[in-house]
């Protein structure tokens, strides 16, 4: 049997995080393709039902990529992402989903060495943790 | 130093002396208006809202049912101003949910005199409208909880009132007091300034602040504890995965009456009802390729919204199981998750007009471990 490969949803913020895996591209930095890159405008536009969906829909993580605090392009959005991601981990961990498979992290522009090792160490992490409960082929969709 | 006025009753003659009270309050225009649960001419005890004194005759504020959480009221009659000063007569559900929608800016306290009450618990509406059917007072169940007993004919008082570890009312300017006053008893409290205002308008004496009523709430208060943290306990260890809790929502059937009757759910729009929800034909196809597609789609996807949306605000009211036409206990799913919460940010909702509400404010340099790093 092959080797489980992590399906990990990622919101990357247009103007820092996403940004940092367009240069990481093109300064041909490779990173674990188990991270499939939504591109938003904000982590503050993350709504956290994009992340139930995710979850529900059998994603076995979800990354959130923003600027550093103080950076935020849209000047505090960052900080609102951060506090709604404190309440999910808080909800979701009762059902299993713990905060070992929501992260936010702080990825700036200019940082897409650092993009590439967030995304080997999460995708190493959830190799560990094995699928989501809700990675089911069978599973039936709510 | 709060203040209390005694009001004596005999028995079977408890609502003709707070019937009494209230016309005071309005005939010496403490308040303009009274909201207040009385029974209605046909069947069953409703909020209901008088200006004067001739249609009190119904008053029936301890009769234990609440057919919707009155903060919902509350707003409807606030959050447009009449200019006119009401009197609410509510239960600690009702006002720590108010307390909330006029942090949400969907209610104002400005012209209301709040009024609060001891509460016992109430019984679910069908339930409630067949012990009366039968002939169960008021003051009957207030002496049978008084002994310890809210069951009669087979029916409890709802499983969230059981659990509710806030059986007095707070954030009130009167509060009805029943706990501790001894038989043929009911205290009136002026809470705050504005309470003791309207208390002497209407033209009470205030007397000896009672012995024993503080017990009687620790006492009572301590059992809903004890009952409160045995079911949470249940609840976080049958339901801790996401199929278990799938089975608890199985019968769902997207009627959303729960997101009605919830007084904290503050969405003037809700987005289960948008376009956001009404999908192509060709997704529900392609969701059921290889799997199989619970209709209605979206249960648990829209139960677990609300909990984000409402985890902040919820009170533990109950509303939502009561209102599930399919049996769904909600209330312990919410409950818990509010719990965990309002403990991250240290938040209580309906404790305090003046505590923020979590997710409206933000600051540079806290929750550090939610990324765990450092610049």
């Amino acid at each position: 049997m092959s080797e489980f490969e992590p399906k990990i949803v990622a919101f990357f913020c247009n103007w820092c995080t996403f940004t940092a895996a367009d240069l990481a591209g093109t300064s041909r930095l490779t990173y674990p393709p188990n991270i499939k890159i939504i591109r938003v405008m904000c982590s503050g536009m993350v709504d956290p039902k994009y992340v139930i969906k995710a979850f529900l829909n059998g994603a076995d993580g979800v990354l959130i990529g923003g600027c550093w605090p103080g950076d935020c392009h849209y000047i505090n959005g960052n900080l609102k992402a951060r506090r709604r991601v404190a309440l999910l981990t808080e909800l979701l961990s009762q059902y299993g989903i713990g905060p070992e498979r929501l992260w936010l992290r702080w990825i700036a522009a200019s940082e897409g060495t650092m993009l590439k090792e967030v995304a080997e160490q999460m995708t190493a992490s959830i190799k560990k943790l094995g699928p989501s409960e809700l990675n089911k082929p069978q599973a039936m969709v709510a | 130093m709060a203040k209390f006025s005694k009001l004596a009753f005999n028995k079977g003659e408890l609502n003709n002396q707070l019937s009494a009270f209230f016309a005071d309050l309005l005939e010496k225009n403490a308040v303009d208006a009274l909201l207040a649960p009385m029974a209605q001419p046909k069947k069953g005890v409703m909020q209901t809202l008088v200006t004067s004194k001739q249609n009190l005759s119904g008053v029936d504020p301890f009769a234990p049912v609440v057919p919707v959480n009155g903060a919902r009221l509350a707003s409807s009659l606030t959050s447009n101003p009449s200019g006119k000063k009401i009197g609410m007569v509510l239960r600690s559900c009702e006002v720590r949910a108010l307390v909330e929608l006029v942090k949400l800016k969907q209610a104002n306290l400005e012209d209301v005199v709040l009024i609060g009450l001891d509460c016992y618990g109430r019984y679910e509406n069908t339930d409630f409208l067949k012990l009366r059917a039968a002939g169960a007072t008021t003051e009957d169940f207030l002496e049978n909880a008084q002994a310890g007993k809210t069951e009669t004919d087979g029916c409890d008082v709802a499983g969230a009132c059981k659990i509710c570890e806030f059986p007095t009312t707070d954030n009130v300017d009167i509060r009805l007091c029943i706990f501790g006053a001894g038989q043929g008893t009911l205290l009136i409290e002026a809470v705050t300034e504005k309470g003791e205002e309207a208390l002497q308008t209407a033209g009470r004496k205030f007397g000896d602040s009672p012995a024993g009523r503080a017990e009687a709430v620790k006492k009572i208060t301590d059992a809903r504890v004890a009952a409160k943290n045995a079911a949470f306990a249940e609840y976080r260890n049958s339901t801790n995965t996401f199929d278990a809790l799938n089975e608890r929502l199985a019968a769902c059937i997207n009627c959303y009456n729960c997101r009605v009757a919830c007084p904290v759910c503050y969405c003037k729009e809700c987005v289960f009802v948008t376009d956001t929800f009404r999908h192509k034909g060709e997704q529900y196809i392609g969701w059921a390729s290889g799997k199989a597609l619970k209709m209605p789609a979206d249960t648990t996807f829209y139960h677990m919204t609300r909990i984000t949306h409402i985890a902040a605000f919820c009170v533990g009211c109950g509303q939502c199981t009561s209102a599930c036409p399919n049996d769904i206990d909600l209330m312990p799913i919410f409950r818990t998750s509010a719990e965990k919460a309002q403990g991250r940010f240290e938040y209580l909702a309906g404790r305090s007009l003046d505590e923020p509400q979590p997710l409206s404010i933000f600051d540079h340099d806290e929750l550090v471990e939610v990324t765990g790093q450092v610049k």
